[in-house]
C-alpha cells in the first residue's frame, strides 16, 4: 500500500496525462496498483479538490475530475518562489545562489573561466 | 526623564552602529559573530527607540516603562493639562504604536511564511521526483538552474533538473553541503525578523541594507560550512555557474543591485579564504551583543 502523498501524486499524474475529466471509477481502473478500494481513490480525490487542485462537475450519480491547473503552471509557481521573482524578498526559502544579468554575468564567466584554468 | 534620554541615546548608537555594520568588512571574516550583532542591534533598537517615547511619555509616573505602563493601563488616567502634556500625550501613541507594528509584523510576515511554505510544500509533493543519484534532495524538472532549502520542521532541500546537468557531481555534493547547513542551523529563523522589518518600514533604506547584509552573512556561513565537508573550489565554481546561468528574463526589481558582487564577494572568500577573525575579538563581539540585549530591557525597568 503505498503512502497517501504518493497516491495524490499518482491520481494527479493520471488525469494530467489524460486530457479527459474522469471519474473515480475510471481513475480506479488507470491507477497501477489494482487493489485499491475505490472507496480510497474517492477519498484521495475528494482531499485533493478540497486542496484546490483538482475540480469536479457532475455528471449523472457520479463526479467528474479535472485539474485545476497543468503541472507546468505548479512547476513554474514553485520555481518563480525558488528563483526570488515574485517580487516581494520573503524569507520562505533559503536559496543557494541567484541568476544575475548582462554585464555582470560577464564578469562572473570570466572569473569561472580563470579558475578551471588554474 | 534620564530613562527617556538613555534610552533616545541607545536607540541613536543601534541605528548609527548598523549603518556602519552595513559597510563593514571584518563580518566576512565571521558571519556567524557578525548575525549575532545584528541580531542585538535589530532587538535593541526596537526595544530602546519605543522604550525612549514611553519613558518620556510616562515620565511623572516615575515608575519606569513597565510599570509606568501597568499604572496607566490599569487608571487610564494620563491628566492632559499643560501644552507640554499634548506631546507626552504624542509620545504615548507613538510609542504604543510602534511597539505594535513591531510586534505584529513579524507575527503576521511569520504567518504568511507559514502559508507559503506550506502551499509550496503541498505543490512540491505532486510534481517533484526522487533522484536515486542523488538520494534525500527532491527534484523538480525545470531547465533553469535552481537550489533551495524549504525551511520547516521537516526541512526539504530541492533541485532543478537543470541544476544536475549544469553541475558537476563534486559541485554538486558542495551546493548540497551548503544547503544542508541552511536546513541544520535554521537560517530561515535568523532571516525572518529581518524581512519582516523590511516589510514594516519598507521605505528606510538602512532597513532594506541591514537585511541584505544579514541574507549574504548567512550564504557566508553556509558557505563556511560546506567548505568544511567538500573542496572550496568547487563550492566557488558552483556559484559561478549558477549566477551565469541564463535564467528566466528577469522581471524589474527582481535582482538587487548587490547581487552580482554579493556572488563575487562569496566566491572571493572560497578562493582566497581571509584569516578568521580572532577569538578574542569574536568573544568581545559576542559579549558587546549580549550585553547591548540585555541593556533595553533593564532601562525599561529604570524608574524616571
Amino acid at each position: 500500500m503505498k503512502g497517501l502523498g504518493e497516491l495524490e501524486r499518482s491520481i494527479m499524474d493520471i488525469l494530467w496525462a489524460e486530457n479527459a475529466p474522469l471519474t473515480a471509477r475510471e481513475v480506479g481502473r488507470l491507477i497501477e496498483d489494482r487493489d485499491l478500494a475505490p472507496t480510497t481513490v474517492m477519498t484521495v480525490l475528494d482531499r485533493l479538490s478540497r486542496k484546490g487542485f483538482l475540480t469536479r462537475t457532475r455528471d449523472g450519480r457520479a463526479w467528474r475530475y479535472q485539474p485545476a491547473a497543468s503541472r507546468d503552471a505548479y512547476v513554474a509557481e514553485l520555481m518563480l518562489e525558488a528563483l526570488d521573482m515574485t517580487g516581494d524578498r520573503d524569507a520562505a526559502l533559503t536559496r543557494f545562489a541567484r541568476a544575475v544579468s548582462g554585464s555582470e554575468a560577464e564578469i562572473l564567466l570570466k572569473a569561472l573561466t580563470e579558475l578551471e584554468e588554474e | 526623564m534620564i530613562a527617556a534620554a538613555v534610552l533616545a541615546a541607545l536607540a541613536m548608537i543601534c541605528a548609527v552602529a548598523a549603518w556602519r555594520l552595513t559597510f563593514a568588512r571584518w563580518t566576512w571574516r565571521a558571519p556567524r559573530t557578525a548575525i549575532l550583532l545584528w541580531q542585538s542591534l535589530g532587538l535593541t533598537w526596537g526595544l530602546a527607540s519605543t522604550g525612549a517615547l514611553l519613558a518620556f511619555a510616562l515620565d511623572p509616573y516615575r515608575k519606569g516603562v513597565v510599570h509606568g505602563l501597568g499604572e496607566f493601563l490599569l487608571s487610564v488616567e494620563f491628566g492632559v493639562r499643560t501644552p507640554h502634556d499634548y506631546l507626552r500625550l504624542a509620545a504615548l501613541v507613538a510609542g504604543l504604536s510602534l511597539l505594535a507594528v513591531l510586534i505584529a509584523l513579524p507575527l503576521a510576515a511569520g504567518a504568511q511564511t507559514l502559508r507559503a511554505r506550506r502551499r509550496h510544500r503541498l505543490l512540491l509533493a505532486l510534481v517533484a521526483r526522487d533522484e536515486p543519484a542523488v538520494p534525500g534532495v527532491r527534484v523538480v524538472d525545470f531547465p533553469g538552474a535552481a537550489a533551495y532549502c524549504l525551511p520547516g520542521l521537516k526541512s526539504q532541500v530541492v533541485i532543478s533538473d537543470g541544476t544536475l546537468h549544469l553541475l558537476s557531481s563534486a559541485e554538486l555534493e558542495a551546493v548540497l553541503a551548503h544547503e544542508a547547513a541552511h536546513v541544520r542551523e535554521r537560517h530561515d529563523l535568523v532571516l525572518l525578523p529581518f524581512a519582516a522589518l523590511r516589510r514594516a518600514l519598507p521605505w528606510s533604506k538602512l532597513v532594506s541594507d541591514a537585511q541584505e547584509s544579514v541574507e549574504l552573512l548567512v550564504e557566508m556561513a553556509a558557505d563556511d560550512r560546506a567548505r568544511q565537508r567538500c573542496c572550496p573550489r568547487r563550492l566557488a565554481t558552483a556559484l559561478l555557474r549558477f549566477g551565469t546561468s541564463a535564467a528566466l528574463p528577469t522581471p524589474q526589481g527582481a535582482l538587487g543591485a548587490s547581487a552580482p558582487s554579493s556572488v563575487m564577494a562569496r566566491v572571493d572568500r572560497l578562493v582566497r579564504p581571509e584569516v578568521a577573525l580572532p577569538i578574542t575579538h569574536r568573544f568581545l563581539i559576542l559579549a558587546g551583543s549580549v550585553m547591548l540585549a540585555t541593556s533595553a530591557p533593564l532601562l525599561w525597568l529604570l524608574p524616571g
